[in-house]
């Protein structure tokens, strides 16, 4: 059984649709890509997955359990976390604030605390006293890592997390990525990045116009069917 | 030069009523960026409720305010459960025309139930006796009791904004709901305790409104007003910053007042505009807006 599917997932926006019956899933362990450009409905699929955009009723499920119904406060119970794209950080809680409130109103217990965290990003634990908002972007960008990590989560989704860093910082960040494994999630990155996200992922998908245009291990998707799959023929 | 100094004293504790009639107010916009218009009626009817259990239970009016507490915590709960939260959203008019409804409906109802009679929340015999201070200066108990409330309330509510679980999903939903829900944050619980807490403000500022003056249901929006000018005065959002604008409208008061009788509410009202004007934002406006 798959950790999280999803089977023939629709979205609308008012009478816009925006995903046309995404099949997906994820295992444990795995680390997964979905890549696509601007407006292929990478976010909006998210969005369903988290419970951000309602409706998706019995179409994602979760450790074999329908969850489309849930609201999002509800999901990220289950075990499921955002590190949301932009960050958002919460502006008037300072660094170590904003790390506890992932994990809020749960009882601790889990590979992840305020400890661990620190020890996967030191730089925050000197920063901890001050305002999110007065950190860099990248540090910020480890902050909203750490939020949803706090949470113990066992599906990790991080949206665009390389949008607007530098690339030496895109490279930090991506090297956690083998030690949030290791605390016992599964990895779904979402990336404009497409040679970013082949390098790290077990298996990718491709969406284009709402749809699934391509799925595989990277070394059998030769460049031509991704650029095919990313940008249309 | 003693007078002087007596009337900003005798101002400094008024502006702890006026504090207590705005914490709940800032309170409620700070977190849910709510302006509520019923906030004045509110104090009446909680005036009322205390009047009420004070009466049926033969009880004095302090007692009569630990259980009313409770009650008026669990009206507000509800009242945000089951109402206010469905207005909530990016136009802000809906709030303010369902609180100007909520507003009408007490107003009506507490006429229809208690009368247009003027009542009174008696404090065996408190609200004349005071404490001197020497050179001819005294202060009331009641006034001081009004003002030390106000800032043990302050301090309660800010302990509990920046030091509980509780107070970081306040400001986490205040700052962005829809990321607060991905924290596990159910917002609209979360405002119906803020809610909740605000009427146990409201029920404070209840207790020595009704005890100061006599009050009658349609009292309610004249009061509404001087919270909104303590809270404007403050900063929008900030407790501390509604105590300094409770203060610094007291003391506008009772100095106007010495200055000449009849200028005592304009004292108040024209401070209030000056403060607009020169700092739009009020004197302690949050950083994050």
């Amino acid at each position: 059984m798959a950790l999280m599917e999803t089977h023939n997932l629709v979205a609308h926006y008012g009478d816009f649709q925006a995903l046309y019956g995404i099949d997906s899933y994820i295992d444990a362990g795995e680390t997964v890509a979905v890549i696509g450009a601007n407006g292929a409905g990478k976010s909006t699929y998210l969005n369903s997955v988290t419970g951000l955009h309602p409706g998706a009723g019995d179409a994602v499920r979760f450790e074999g359990e329908p969850i489309g119904h849930l609201r999002a406060a509800d999901v990220v119970k289950l075990g499921i976390a955002l590190v949301p794209e932009g960050r958002k950080l919460f502006a008037s809680l300072s660094v170590e604030e904003n790390l506890l409130i992932g994990g809020y109103g749960r009882k601790g217990g889990g590979y992840w605390t305020l400890a661990t965290i620190f020890d996967l990003f030191p730089v925050l634990r000197e920063l901890r006293g001050l305002p999110a908002t007065a950190l860099s972007g990248g540090q910020q960008q480890m902050v909203a890592f750490g939020r949803a990590l706090i949470s113990n989560p066992r599906l990790l989704l991080c949206d665009e997390v390389s949008l607007g860093l530098a690339p030496t910082i895109i490279k930090d960040i991506y090297s956690v990525l083998p030690a949030i494994k290791d605390g016992g999630a599964a990895i779904m990155l979402v990336e404009q990045d497409v040679q970013r996200a082949l390098q790290v992922a077990d298996r990718v998908y491709c969406f284009m116009e709402g749809r699934v245009s391509l799925a595989g291990a990277p070394a059998e998707l030769d460049q031509a069917a991704i650029r095919g799959a990313y940008f249309g023929n | 030069m003693l007078s002087w100094i007596d009337a900003i004293l005798q101002g400094v504790l008024l502006g702890g009523l006026y504090t207590l009639f705005a914490a709940g107010l800032s309170l409620m916009f700070g977190i849910m960026r709510l302006v509520n218009l019923a906030h004045g009626d509110l104090i009446v009817l909680a005036a009322f409720v205390i009047l009420v259990i004070a009466e049926t239970l033969g009880a004095n009016i302090f007692v009569a305010v630990l259980i009313a507490l409770p009650v008026m915590f669990i009206l507000g709960f509800a009242l945000q459960r089951l109402l206010l939260n469905y207005t909530l959203g990016k136009d802000i008019l809906p709030p303010l025309l369902v609180t100007f409804g909520i507003s009408i409906v007490i107003q009506n109802g507490l006429l229809e139930s208690f009368s247009a009679d003027s009542r009174r929340l008696q404090a065996f015999g408190l609200e004349t006796q005071s404490w001197p201070l020497g050179g001819g200066i005294a202060v009331g108990v009641m006034p001081v009791l009004t003002f030390a409330t106000a800032v043990l309330a302050i301090l309660c509510v800010n302990w509990v904004m920046y030091r509980t679980e509780l107070g970081r999903a306040f400001r986490a939903t205040s700052d962005d709901p829809k990321t607060a829900q991905l924290m596990g944050i159910d917002n609209s619980r979360v405002f119906a305790i803020a809610t909740g807490i605000a009427f146990m403000l409201i029920t404070l500022s209840a207790l020595y409104f009704g005890n100061r003056a006599q009050f009658d249901p349609t009292i309610g929006s004249f009061r509404l007003l001087y919270a909104f000018e303590a809270v404007i005065i403050g900063g929008l959002g900030s407790l501390w910053g509604t105590l300094a604008g409770g203060v610094i409208l007291g003391v506008s008061q009772t100095i106007g007042a010495k200055i000449n009788p009849e200028w005592q509410i304009l004292a108040g009202h024209v401070v209030f505009l000056v403060v607009l004007v020169l700092r739009p934002r009020g004197l302690f406006p949050r950083s994050v807006d």
